[in-house]
């Protein structure tokens, strides 16, 4: 069976599931690298072990990461935006996944920060491919980052004057009143 | 006499002036040799299979930088995903990368059942399999034969396409398109395998090797192709992993990572094939990886096929899976479901659940954030070319233009999945 789709399963989740002893080998191992107090909010959905940080500590967290012997979590699968405008001072948020192919271990580390100071460093200096991953989520959500060689617009035109993923900006005009978000989503 | 002197005087004039501009020529011509040609490849350049655009400076026939320019065609997906209910996000998938848009799709749907706790049963899994690697054959297909037409070898791909369509064909008695396919359903498939489908992939699957074989044997060791792709674009494991390659493009580099093989999904664990890597990363490493990958699809369609459990094709799971259409006349029950199912009105939990699937290019993940509505919160697709294409500047870079197009034309870059 899926290793995965088990943990997805709770009543599966004993102590014994593997993925759960190797969340816990990864987590020791965070908070030695780091200490404690440097990861809050710690999650395990659906098997995949999530934390969330600072923007001040993200950077060295993934260096150290790419550098570490232990479990070798130095592959950047993906890094992504994501807007929450109901949070007071965590409006923006950046979600980064590592992987480790050499022992199949993924994580998730998210950061949130104000929207009005949405200053992040870059990891272009560890992964070439955070490049546009990173320009992606500067066209999209407006988070700059700083030492970042070429910031600017990938996807969408370069005087574009807004950054269209956040949540203020509806999909449909926002004049229209015969379609309501309480039946057409948001 | 005055016409003489007017004659004398403009030939003196007209010297004096060519050898004026003589003089200014001069050093001009001498330095033709540091003058940088800038070079506009694209958007609609015909061997870049798509729309994407790279202003290139060539110094004679060397390129010395490159920029690319990417989203000409793009669409917002992820905004578009924010609005829509699962079911429809489909259509969304199938759009990004075209050459193989049921592993898309069926990937889409793997997500969401993730998040939503459903078990797909056995059967649906095979059939899903054999669909996946029927993309995956076409998509490498697609990509080695067009690699044949960049290099001036047009009959492979003609040979070829033929064999996609027989692809496409069988295709259409699965879902009922062909190119953008919107297969499967979240819980399983919309029908199960027809005896036409399946006798159409029994005579698929023995004619297609015997083509297979013709086309390798016209390409693999042919000394033309390979003096055009041996050693062309390069590129080392080290650097593919920092460009986040995934795919055939880093286990051409020698990276055996493979997804069916590292977080088996849809059942891959019960099938037996082999990950085929390259040594160097070139362009020939590519293609013969890709050509290998065919072999090893053919390999888990034959198995698949062979072992097709029986059982039901889609899970027993009335909230997210359409009930049959004369239920939905006469019982009120699946009226309702397929009522709410349809409107989006279906409880999803709240979440965030990562998926990745093997697809054509590398790993296709889906990033699902769930805050219990009928439509994600936020939906992020991990496009393998997106993430890869970044490296191609640096490949492209001391090549000339002809290697330039046959080193984007082994990546692969599918504009649709670029682009998103």
């Amino acid at each position: 069976m899926n290793p995965q789709e088990s943990a997805a399963a709770p009543e599966v989740a004993v102590a014994e599931d593997p993925i759960k002893v190797q969340n816990a080998r990864v987590l020791s191992l965070l908070h030695q690298l780091f200490g404690e107090d440097t990861f809050t909010d710690l999650e395990e959905q659906y098997g995949l072990l999530s934390v969330t940080t600072t923007r001040e500590r993200i950077h060295g967290i993934i260096a150290g990461l790419q550098q570490d012997q232990e479990i070798k979590l130095n592959f950047l699968t993906t890094m992504c935006g994501i807007n929450y405008p109901e949070n007071e001072g965590r409006e923006l948020g950046m979600i980064y996944h590592l992987h480790s192919l050499t022992q199949n271990i993924r994580l998730r580390l998210k950061i949130f920060f104000p929207v009005a100071d949405p200053v992040v460093p870059t990891l272009t200096d560890l992964y070439a491919a955070a490049n546009w991953m990173e320009r992606e989520a500067y066209d999209f959500y407006g988070v700059i980052f700083t030492g970042h060689p070429n910031l600017i617009r990938i996807l969408n035109v370069e005087d574009m004057d807004y950054h269209p993923m956040r949540k203020q900006y509806p999909l449909e005009d926002g004049t229209r009143e015969d379609k309501t978000d309480l039946f057409f989503g948001r | 006499m005055a016409v003489n002197d007017t004659l004398e005087g403009t030939r003196k004039i007209t010297e004096e002036a060519a050898a004026q501009r003589h003089g200014q020529l001069m050093p001009l011509l001498n330095d033709f040799s540091q003058e940088l040609t800038t070079l506009n490849l694209g958007p609609t350049h015909p061997a870049t299979h798509g729309i994407f655009q790279n202003i290139l400076q060539m110094d004679g026939e060397r390129i010395v930088s490159g920029v690319p320019t990417i989203g000409y065609i793009h669409r917002a997906f992820e905004k578009i995903a924010e609005r829509r209910p699962f079911y429809q996000i489909t259509t969304l998938t199938d759009r990004m990368n075209y050459c193989s848009s049921p592993i898309n799709n069926l990937g889409w749907h793997m997500t969401v059942e993730k998040l939503l706790g459903v078990t797909v049963p056995k059967r649906a899994q095979y059939i899903r399999v054999i669909m996946m690697e029927l993309a995956r054959i076409t998509d490498h297909l697609i990509c080695n034969s067009i690699l044949g037409v960049d290099t001036g070898a047009f009959t492979g791909f003609l040979y070829l396409f033929q064999e996609r369509e027989k692809v496409y064909e069988i295709y259409e008695e699965v879902c009922g398109a062909r190119l953008t396919t919107n297969m499967g359903r979240v819980g399983g498939m919309e029908r199960d395998l027809s005896p036409a489908a399946i006798a159409k992939l029994r005579a698929w699957l023995k004619s297609f090797p015997v083509v297979m074989k013709e086309f390798e044997s016209m390409f693999n060791r042919n000394r033309i192709f390979m003096d055009r792709v041996v050693n062309v674009g390069p590129i080392s494991a080290e650097k593919a992993l920092n460009y986040g390659f995934t795919g055939p493009n880093l286990r051409a580099a020698g990276v055996d990572y493979d997804v069916r093989v590292m977080n088996p999904y849809s059942s891959y664990e019960d099938f037996e094939f082999d990950i085929p890597v390259g040594t160097n990363g070139d362009t020939y490493d590519r293609f013969i990886v890709r050509n290998e990958e065919i072999w090893q699809s053919l390999r888990i369609i034959n198995q698949a096929l062979d072992n097709l459990p029986e059982g039901p094709y889609h899970a027993d799971a009335p909230h997210y899976y359409l009930p049959a259409k004369p239920e939905v006349y006469k019982n009120m029950e699946a009226l309702i479901y397929h009522f709410k199912i349809v409107m989006g009105e279906i409880d999803a939990p709240v979440g965030e659940v990562y998926h990745s699937v093997e697809g054509g290019n590398g790993e296709l993940g889906f990033y699902l954030v769930s805050d219990g509505g009928r439509t994600p919160y936020r939906l992020h697709f991990r496009r393998p070319c997106f993430i890869y294409y970044q490296a191609y500047p640096e490949m492209a870079v001391g090549t000339t233009l002809s290697d330039a197009i046959v080193i984007l034309s082994s990546m692969n870059v599918i504009a649709g999945e670029l682009d998103a």
